[in-house]
């Protein structure tokens, strides 16, 4: 029998028919020992950085914190290979005694002589916030002395949750911001913001806009180039897609460069379909976008519709379980689970906030449960309560699905295949399809000896 | 062998920072150390992002549950202390798991700041005394201290220390094996058993991290090294430790000498046929009993399949990288069927790891390099210089052996682009026979594919 911790109680709600939402308290520090599947700040700066190609990208203090982000994210680059590294200052106990400054100011030296990269991100971990390094001092010294920029990214892991860490990474690349030269950048021209280029889905998009007419100027941070981002102010519109990530950024940019944003998701046939729209509503000077975007959805879904009404019959009345980093993801994640005929019955993220949760209370089925900041223990608990088919979450949620017999499907930044657009919409699918239909699930002995009872529609 | 000269070495040793590292940091071992006891639950005394970190690193190798707890460091922790985060931790972690032990680590972070554990335990004892209900187990890893391997040794000898207690001398063994996988564990323990010997095996996450699917939930997977086994290592007849380059280091082996005098052999991890053959022959020894015809028969096979195979394998050049004991066990192994290790490198720094391969693998040629302290950057710069035929080592070295298109035999930790890693069987005659199949294999894969005439017999 697992039981929720009593502090654990107000982050778990289940939603009920008629009734209004309620405020979930979210944003709080994780409950120690509570084995929260949240990493750190450190770990929300690096995620969201790591993708720009083209920059050194060094993490300073002991081994581990560059050992465990060595080359895990899918995101693809069509150039340069420089940000599949990892660099590390390794610091020693003597470092840590004397101070790790010099040893800093000598690695970059090296590093940027060697690999010529077009800037430097330097990411302070835990042990950096406590011997007092002064690292934007080192940052200016050896920016002066190569020519690039070197930027100081405040990331110390317990300073805070991930989502700080997000918020210190968009501080860090605002300063390319408004570097470079604007001209040349069309009228009908925007940035992607939030989207990584995980197993070339950046590359999916770009192909989307360049077909209706609009200029993508840079996405932040998806096979960028530290040139793109410097001109970045130079766009319309900007689109964020991981908006708990990103946000911050579309903010600084409309504040000092005037530039409006819109929240979009890539996911799934609908969000995808409203995020072309979008920009396409936004860019109405020129209604021919709009016949084009139109086009394009007409032919993308065409050439996905027949597969996925198959899985579609494969799949109806199956439940499902998500737990995802950010929980705009999981609004498009339930709808397309509703498009392929199946139920979210467990709903939860690790960085929601109070805004979020209310709406997936909207859009969620009575009964479903919804919890912020969960952990291993409460999400096995929910997926035997819903007694679901398919759990989507990360790779720290895989085995707990796994071994209770629960197919998986991994959403999480370490995907190897594209989920966004309409071409991901149908990976997805046939992911969920292959998860769920799998001969395997019999052998389980949970699911072997699962009461064939009959469910409710 | 064509040597490569001093000057010839690219001057990648000039690099101040770490480049693709070769070694993880101490908690990791420490955690996986505690995986392996029956009933215990990890802690990292630190920040959330070190127990996620760890956590999905192991989960990407073992594809098993590791749940690690944290005491969840934030800004107030760091200047005044973690005293209140790590209670509130431990008794959350006892209310939720209850476990029968807690493997509390430490991490930079709480090193930093001079966290005095066993202050904290007897803080925790006095105020919350009723609600304490499973022991607590500490060690120091703080991850500017040494690598993953330090933070295993660590856990091992904190747990021996913390939990052995004197008795009247058994006829057990207690056998320390080191970061080995769970096919290597199990495999251990049927040979301990073969000979009649009652043990005590530290760790043992053969179930805990290779166990079986379900019926019903499991808040700590079962199996692992029984507490009262841990206990009865202080009253055991003999410790045996794998590692050759433990030789100078205080470990179990050496902390159970000291305080119960019980002897410690420190043979170097069985892999090949010599170091097993030293393996066998101490159990043989401890137990009174010939090596079971068993083994006898599979040493046979071995010895027998080396003979059919070793044209393909002689002086062919391998680049070997890894853990330094696990370098060390199989350069002696690649020796004895005649391959040359052309670079022998690890990211560790024991200071003994030239001299415990030249031990081990005494047909090493003067001119392998080794190499300590090392990372894959360095790896990545020597080795087309090296012209190896293929890579053996974890699946971190695929991409310099991609470079090169030469084969990687994927054996040690992680192994995160294949399935199967914790089933990677790498000691005694049975794990030499897998690791020289899939040599021997690699080797005719490549003679294969490149030729043009397309070979169907080889």
């Amino acid at each position: 029998m697992i039981e929720l911790l009593p502090e654990r109680q107000s982050q778990v709600l289940r939603t009920s028919s008629g009734a209004p939402a309620t405020a979930l308290p979210c944003g709080k520090a994780s409950l120690a020992g509570s084995v929260s599947q949240r990493a750190c700040v450190f770990c929300g700066s690096r995620v969201v950085l790591y993708p720009i190609c083209d920059a050194l990208h060094i993490v300073h203090g002991p081994i581990g914190c560059a050992a465990y982000t060595w080359d895990i994210r899918g995101a693809l680059s069509s150039g340069p290979q420089l940000h599949r590294n990892s660099f590390s200052t390794d610091l020693q106990e003597l470092d840590v005694i004397f101070g790790g400054e010099k040893k800093l100011e000598s690695a970059l030296l090296e590093l940027i002589a060697h690999y010529q990269p077009k800037a430097a991100f330097i990411y302070s971990t835990c042990i950096v916030g406590l011997i007092g390094d002064d690292v934007s001092a080192v940052c200016k010294r050896v920016g002066a002395k190569t020519g690039i920029p070197v930027l100081p990214v405040h990331s110390e892991g317990f300073k805070g949750t991930k989502k700080d860490g997000y918020r210190a990474a968009c501080e860090a690349v605002y300063k390319l911001v408004g570097t470079g030269d604007t001209t040349g950048i069309s009228p009908h021209s925007i940035n992607i913001l939030g989207e990584f280029n995980l197993a070339g889905e950046t590359w999916i998009l770009r192909d989307y806009y360049k077909r209706m007419g609009i200029e993508v100027v840079a996405c932040v941070t998806g096979d960028s180039r530290v040139a793109d981002i410097r001109r970045c102010h130079g766009a319309k519109l900007n689109l964020v897609q991981c908006s708990g990530s990103m946000t911050h950024l579309a903010k600084m940019l409309e504040r000092d460069h005037g530039i409006p944003f819109k929240r979009v998701s890539y996911f799934g046939i609908e969000d995808m379909s409203a995020a072309l729209y979008e920009a396409a509503k936004f860019f109405g000077d020129d209604p021919t976008i709009m016949l084009r975007a139109q086009q394009l959805v007409r032919e993308e879904i065409a050439a996905i519709y027949p597969e996925l009404q198959r899985y579609k019959q494969k799949l109806i009345g199956k439940r499902a379980a998500i737990y995802v980093g950010g929980a705009f993801k999981a609004f498009s994640l339930i709808r397309i689970l509703r498009l392929l005929g199946m139920e979210t019955a467990v709903v939860g993220s690790q960085t929601g906030d109070t805004e979020d949760y209310r709406q997936l209370q909207e859009i969620s089925n009575p009964g479903t449960i919804i919890v912020d900041d969960s952990n291993p223990l409460e999400l096995a608990k929910f997926c035997l309560e819903k007694d679901v088919d398919l759990f989507i979450g990360g790779v720290k949620e895989r085995p707990i699905a796994y071994k209770l017999g629960i197919g998986f499907c991994d959403h999480n930044h370490e995907r190897k295949e594209p989920l966004a657009g309409f071409v991901g919409m149908l990976n997805f699918a046939r992911e969920v399809y292959a998860s769920v239909a799998s001969p395997v699930w019999q052998f389980a002995p949970r699911r072997a000896n699962r009461r064939k009872e009959v469910r409710p529609a | 062998m064509n040597a490569i000269s001093q000057e010839e070495e690219p001057r990648s040793k000039n690099f101040t920072s770490t480049r693709n590292a070769c070694k993880l940091c101490t908690p990791l071992g420490a955690c996986l150390v505690f995986r392996g006891v029956e009933g215990c639950i990890p802690f990292l005394h630190g920040s959330q992002g070190c127990s996620t970190y760890i956590r999905r690193y192991l989960i990407s190798h073992f594809r098993e549950p590791i749940d690690i707890a944290s005491s969840n460091f934030h800004e107030e922790s760091a200047i005044f202390g973690g005293s209140d985060n790590f209670q509130q931790g431990a008794l959350n972690v006892m209310r939720q798991y209850e476990p029968q032990l807690i493997g509390a680590a430490t991490t930079c972070l709480a090193e930093t700041i001079g966290e005095d554990m066993p202050r904290l335990l007897l803080d925790l004892r006095e105020k919350y005394g009723d609600r304490v209900t499973a022991p607590i187990v500490t060690v120091s890893t703080a991850s500017y201290r040494g690598t993953h391997m330090d933070g295993f040794h660590a856990a091992v000898k904190a747990l021996v220390e913390q939990l052995g207690r004197p008795g009247e001398t058994t006829g057990a063994v207690n056998l320390f094996p080191g970061m080995v996988s769970a096919a290597d564990l199990r495999l251990l323990k049927e040979i301990l058993a073969d000979f009649g010997l009652n043990y005590t095996l530290l760790p043992d996450y053969s179930e805990t991290m290779d166990g079986e699917t379900w019926s019903q939930y499991q808040k700590l997977q079962s199996g692992g090294t029984p507490l009262k086994a841990i206990a009865a290592t202080g009253s055991a007849k003999a410790s045996i430790e794998f590692g050759r380059t433990l030789a100078a280091g205080q470990t179990a082996g050496s902390s159970l000498l000291e305080k119960f005098n019980i002897p410690r052999h420190l043979l170097g991890l069985p892999i090949g046929i010599r170091e097993s053959d030293a393996f066998f022959q101490l159990l043989s020894e401890l137990s009174g009993r010939s090596t079971p015809v068993k083994y006898q028969r599979e040493r046979g096979r071995l010895v027998d399949s080396l003979i059919d195979g070793h044209k393909y394998v002689f002086e062919k050049r391998a680049i070997v990288y890894g853990e330094e004991d696990l370098v060390v066990g199989l350069a002696s192994f690649l020796c004895e069927i005649g391959v040359t290790p052309v670079l022998c490198a690890s990211g560790g720094r024991s200071r003994h790891f030239e001299e415990a391969l030249r031990e081990a693998a005494p047909l090493l040629p003067a001119e392998t390099l080794v190499k300590e302290g090392f990372d894959f950057a360095e790896i990545a710069e020597l080795a087309p210089l090296l012209k190896p035929d293929f890579f053996i080592g974890s699946s971190k070295g695929c991409s310099a052996a991609r470079e090169l298109t030469v084969p990687l035999v994927r054996v040690g930790f992680p192994i995160h682009d294949r399935i199967g890693g914790q089933r990677v069987l790498h000691l005694g005659y049975r794990g030499a026979q897998e690791i020289y199949d899939r040599v021997v294999n690699a080797l005719l894969e490549v003679k294969q594919e490149s030729s043009t005439v397309g070979y169907a017999y080889l």
